[in-house]
């Protein structure tokens, strides 16, 4: 049945018969089913990535196609104080929140392992944080750290841990803390349900059998748990590691980099730069200046999921 | 479950769930209450007395009414719900047909163009905003929804290749095969007998796409200028702050709003989500 509905499609729309032995061969079927992938991220990814290296070499502003530099903008930001604020930050922010986002995230997945009641809802809400558009969330958090207006400044005060105002916001050191706080936030869900996948493959009977044999949870953990699990927590942290290290949301929403550009990171950076001073070549350069941690992570993830492959 | 007493139970599970719960969802919570509460009790100091600021006694749909009637509120949730569409669709197509060459089909150079599909997979938006940003203006796509709908597929058809990738290697090669020695072109076999067994991965691939073109940020926020065409994140980023003078209430209003249709996406299709989500990372 199924045939004779495809034959009368065939008959009625019969394509002329050259295309169909073209479409016949597999590698010209291939060719064209690519295309508007190739086509697309050619022009958006490949491209653009040309042109950025280009810009970054020029002096060239917004409407002002300018000249060609050399590395005179890359001369310029490795002696911006600003600039090497944000390199640290951004070194700082990736590596303290994945920290945090792995040991909470994976903690929550073993919590989420086990059979309880209202187990499918409560891993439906534990998502929110990350499907919910960062921004909008984030705005949340910042009302949350108002220095005037803070509940938690309300909470901390009712259990009586501090006496006067925190100004979460206004201190280049708790502003930091709070972008890192509301990074863990958004991140922790990401790696919980990511890791709880991975921990439903591991077969419950390898951990009852090394408690029969007598062994402690930590050492079931150590020792069966974690080693199963590597492949995916790899595969997570790489990840996360680049979105974390080109993040941008958080920090605009929450401080604009500031207070006194002390929070930036890269992305912020070149943002404030290029779209809010106008200096494209210089913004460009800046954003250039994460690609070679970037594409570090990159080729070890793609070593990483060759070698699994492998094996 | 945890063996042994009825306390290790509580100090090893109920005890840090909450705590988890409480920490992942009381943002939520304080967006809902503070999009209710009238800008008298908002707008009170943290420490005045006799406040409490987990509950309100006279909720109001002010802030509301003033993010529909005072602002443009309505056209970013059409714009959004429309660029966010068009850019899945797009995704959609190209990614299933990137993925089903790359899955089962026998081509040269097919290792390297997966690999290559995976690496733009990992460019981050940020990296790439400033050129582009150059890019849509000399298009004169600037200030369209079309800039936005060209560009999200940048980082939407990787990750649709990728999951999609993984959906057809589980489809049996035989299945093909038997459609193929009954008369049907490759064409056929692939649209009327592989892509329809592939549909819950199309759905995870499509829910998963709609909600990260719906929350995109950076890209909106350069390409887009005039507040009519802006899309929910931007505009209320945008619109809803004049100078250092936060709008808490519309402000709050406008994320409960903006983050619905996403919810309800969600909601409807967690199973799938979730399965985008990990199928996405473990490719």
């Amino acid at each position: 049945m199924a045939i004779s509905a495809v034959s009368a499609t065939t008959l009625r729309e019969a394509p002329p018969p050259r295309r169909q032995r073209l479409l016949e061969d597999e590698r010209w079927l291939a060719f064209v089913l690519l295309v508007p992938t190739i086509v697309l991220l050619g022009m958006f990814i490949a491209y653009p990535f040309i042109r950025g290296i280009l810009l970054s070499v020029t002096n060239s502003r917004v409407g002002i196609p300018g000249d060609f530099v050399g590395l005179a903008n890359f001369y310029k930001i490795f002696n911006d104080g600003i600039f090497r604020t944000s390199v640290y930050n951004t070194f700082v922010y990736t590596g303290v929140t994945t920290v945090f986002k792995l040991a909470l995230g994976l903690w929550l997945a073993m919590l989420l392992n086990r059979n309880f009641r209202g187990k499918a809802f409560t891993r439906a809400f534990i998502l929110l944080p990350f499907i919910i558009p960062t921004v909008l969330s984030t705005f949340a958090w910042k009302w949350m750290f108002d220095p005037t207006f803070s509940v938690l400044n309300w909470l901390l005060y009712h259990f009586g841990l501090i006496t006067g105002r925190i100004n979460w916001l206004g201190d280049p050191d708790l502003a930091m803390i709070s972008i890192i706080i509301v990074n863990i936030w958004r991140g922790v869900p990401f790696f919980a349900i990511s890791l709880l996948a991975g921990l439903q493959t591991i077969s419950p009977e390898l951990n009852e059998a090394a408690a029969i044999d007598g062994a402690k949870p930590w050492q079931r953990f150590w020792h069966i748990t974690w080693p199963l699990l590597l492949p995916v927590t790899m595969v997570v942290v790489l990840f996360s590691v680049i979105q974390t290290f080109a993040d941008f949301q958080i920090v605009y929403v929450m401080t604009g980099g500031g207070p006194a550009n002390a929070t930036h990171l890269f992305a912020t950076y070149a943002y404030q730069i290029a779209i809010g001073t106008g200096l494209l070549s210089e913004g460009a350069a800046i954003a250039l200046a994460m690609f070679p941690v970037l594409f570090l992570v990159v080729i070890i993830q793609l070593l990483y999921i060759r070698r699994v492959e492998v094996r | 479950m945890i063996e042994g007493a009825i306390w290790r139970k509580w100090v090893f599970f109920y005890v840090p769930m909450a705590l988890f719960l409480l920490f992942l969802l009381f943002p939520f919570y304080w967006m809902v209450i503070t999009s209710v509460r009238p800008d008298g009790e908002l707008y009170r100091p943290w420490n005045s007395i006799n406040y409490n600021p987990f509950w309100t006694w006279k909720p109001t749909w002010d802030h509301v009414r003033y993010l529909f009637e005072e602002t443009l509120f309505a056209s970013w949730l059409w714009n959004t719900t429309f660029i966010a569409l068009a850019s899945t669709a797009i995704s959609l197509v190209c990614g299933v047909f990137a993925g089903y060459a790359l899955s089962r089909l026998n081509f040269p150079f097919a290792g390297s163009l997966g690999t290559g599909i995976f690496i733009t997979y990992l460019v981050p938006q940020t990296l790439l905003f400033i050129p582009l940003a150059e890019m849509i203006r000399n298009y004169r796509l600037g200030d369209t929804p079309w800039a936005l709908i060209l560009t999200y597929p940048t980082f939407l058809i990787p990750f649709c290749t990728w999951l999609m990738m993984g959906y057809f290697k589980a489809v049996p090669k035989e299945l093909e095969e038997c459609a193929r020695i009954d008369g049907a072109s490759r064409w056929q076999a692939m649209l009327y007998i592989v892509i329809p067994v592939a549909i819950p991965g199309i759905l995870s691939a499509g829910i998963f796409a709609f909600t990260l073109s719906w929350n995109e940020f950076i890209y909106a926020l350069v390409f887009l200028s005039s507040p009519e065409q802006k899309t929910v994140p931007v505009g209320v980023t945008s619109e809803l702050i004049r100078g250092d003078v936060f709008y808490w209430g519309p402000l709050m209003a406008g994320a409960l709003l903006g983050s619905i249709p996403v919810a309800i996406a969600y909601s409807f299709f967690v199973e799938h989500y979730v399965a985008g989500l990990t199928g996405s990372v473990k490719g």
